[in-house]
């Protein structure tokens, strides 16, 4: 196999892009980032997405975009695993050139969620549609029902868990492409409206139109079209039980441990190792989760280390500072493209503000549904 | 709207609990030709106990427009006495009343309706057993 490397980037502001349709939104993205990597031609193209179907009314995406950046001929396809969609497509762009097959490969992601009115509905087709989402659970849901076992459990306190957003916010304020780009404090936390007791909205990641693209080339040849590329050392991936209620402990997510396992042991590095996460907030509970099961901190301990600062610059490692899914936003099947983008970007003292500093171990996890599916890719500063 | 047979299809578990237990142990509402458990293909056909206790719950407060005159409502995550889990919402039971590790009875209940000229849709809630 190649080594392969990330060689350019680029994303659109995330947002309400109401001015700007689908295919805008990724030409804009994959424009930007062939620009970055000096190239105009790619050999293939992989697109992320949920549900062009259930947003946008439209499917077989690749054709479409390549058609509107100016690579028909290029081969491609759509890649869907539910919210984890970009960063499944972006691991099978890196097989494709790891197996030198193609050397030029785009993979993108988009989601423009705006156009619908029940986004509560598309969002939970990821959920088991006859035996959960049948019996009126909601995403926020299910996640809530982690939450009420992890509290309990542990004894995490409402307070606690409203340090991860509170956290999240502070670093996207940050980022110029962030949806909500502004701090919040536990007051606005605690007052936002109910959506699924425990959790409120400022607990949940938003609504987001937006698009990312990162193009992907054998390690070999990356120095041709960039001073810093950036290496992905590891991936790994793995699916999980469809349906919340199949997961054994309601408090953990199988898939991103074992997703973590395979990436730790393909790139032979320790958690310890790591500088910086970016992992997928769709909730808060879902950091503190996630953060356990990606062996950060001990099953239990997440949320009351996230609250102590533990996962903001000078903690044990800087965990969403692009702001994650909460500040940032989720265009769902952009994110975990833009996950990849900001591990680049810290790879390659890009940062700018929210820069880490001697960032050279960067992990993405990015998660579909309630943990159905995980992948994990671990980028390294060349 | 779904054609009617995707509702009438599911009806042997949602209406009479169908399940299947497996040689393992692993017993389901949902069919499913091996156990995720051991990889058993070999299953007896049995009725799933109504009987359960709640594992988590939450109350749905910003529901899918399917359900909104429903709002608030409360779903849990049951654990029937024979083993099976399923999602189901509660009904006929106060809030305050829901916890994890309460007692609930699984009833036949309306669910929803498929729009204006659609079919109407039963299925299973729970209700908690003081």
């Amino acid at each position: 196999m190649r080594e392969v490397a990330i060689i350019g980037v680029g994303q659109t502001k995330f947002g309400e892009l109401w001015d700007q349709n689908l295919r805008d939104i990724f030409a804009e993205a994959a424009l930007k980032a062939m620009e970055d990597a000096k190239i105009d031609k790619i050999d293939s193209i992989y697109v992320g997405a949920m549900s062009g179907g259930l947003y946008n009314h439209q499917e077989h995406l690749a054709s479409l975009m390549a058609d509107y950046i100016g690579q028909s001929g290029a081969a491609g396809a759509r890649v869907e695993a539910a919210c984890s969609s970009g960063g499944q497509a972006a691991r099978i762009g890196y097989m494709e050139v790891a197996s030198g097959l193609s050397d030029f490969v785009l993979v993108g992601g988009v989601e423009k969620m705006w156009d619908t009115d029940d986004s509560t509905f598309v969002l939970a087709t990821a959920a088991d549609q006859e035996y959960e989402a049948y019996n009126g659970v909601t995403f926020p849901g299910l996640y809530a029902m982690m939450a009420q076992v992890y509290m309990q459990r542990y004894g995490l306190t409402r307070e606690e868990l409203a340090a991860v957003p509170i956290k999240n916010h502070k670093h996207g304020k940050n980022n110029p492409y962030a949806q909500y780009p502004f701090e919040i404090d536990l007051k606005a936390v605690l007052n936002s409206a109910p959506v699924a007791d425990p959790l409120r909205l400022l607990d949940c990641s938003p609504i987001t139109d937006g698009a990312a693209a990162i193009i992907l080339a054998p390690l070999e040849i990356a120095r041709k079209f960039t001073d810093k590329p950036v290496k992905i050392r590891g991936i790994g991936a793995a699916t999980g039980p469809i349906a919340l209620h199949d997961h054994k402990d309601l408090a953990k997510i199988d898939s991103v441990r074992i997703s973590a396992e395979k990436a730790y042991k393909f790139a032979n590095v320790s958690p310890s190792d790591i500088d910086f996460a970016e992992v997928h907030d769709c909730f808060s509970i879902a950091e503190i989760i996630v953060a356990e099961e990606l062996g950060f901190f001990d099953y239990g301990t997440a949320g009351k280390a996230i609250a102590e600062g533990q996962a903001t610059y000078g903690g044990k490692l800087v965990i969403n500072p692009s702001g994650g899914l909460k500040s940032k936003g989720h265009p769902v099947g952009a994110t975990g493209v833009a996950q990849l983008i900001e591990a680049t970007l810290q790879l390659q003292g890009r940062a700018g503000k929210r820069q880490i500093e001697n960032a050279r171990l960067g992990l993405t996890q990015n998660m579909g549904g309630s943990g159905g599916s995980s992948v994990v890719h671990i980028l390294e500063a060349i | 709207m779904a054609n009617s047979q995707r509702y009438t299809r599911e009806i042997p578990h949602r209406f009479r609990f169908e399940g299947q237990k497996f040689r393992d142990g692993y017993v389901t509402l949902a069919n499913r030709y091996i156990s995720p458990e051991s990889g058993s293909k070999e299953f007896e056909s049995i009725n799933i106990s109504k009987k359960g206790k709640i594992l988590s719950y939450t109350i749905i407060r910003t529901p899918a427009n399917d359900y909104k005159l429903l709002s608030p409502y409360a779903v849990a995550i049951i654990e029937t006495s024979d083993g099976a889990r399923l999602t189901a919402m509660v009904t006929d039971s106060k809030f305050e009343d829901i916890k994890i590790g309460a007692d609930v009875e699984l009833v036949f209940r309306k669910i929803k309706e498929e729009g204006h000229s659609g079919i109407i849709n039963y299925g299973y809630k729970a209700v908690i057993i003081l």
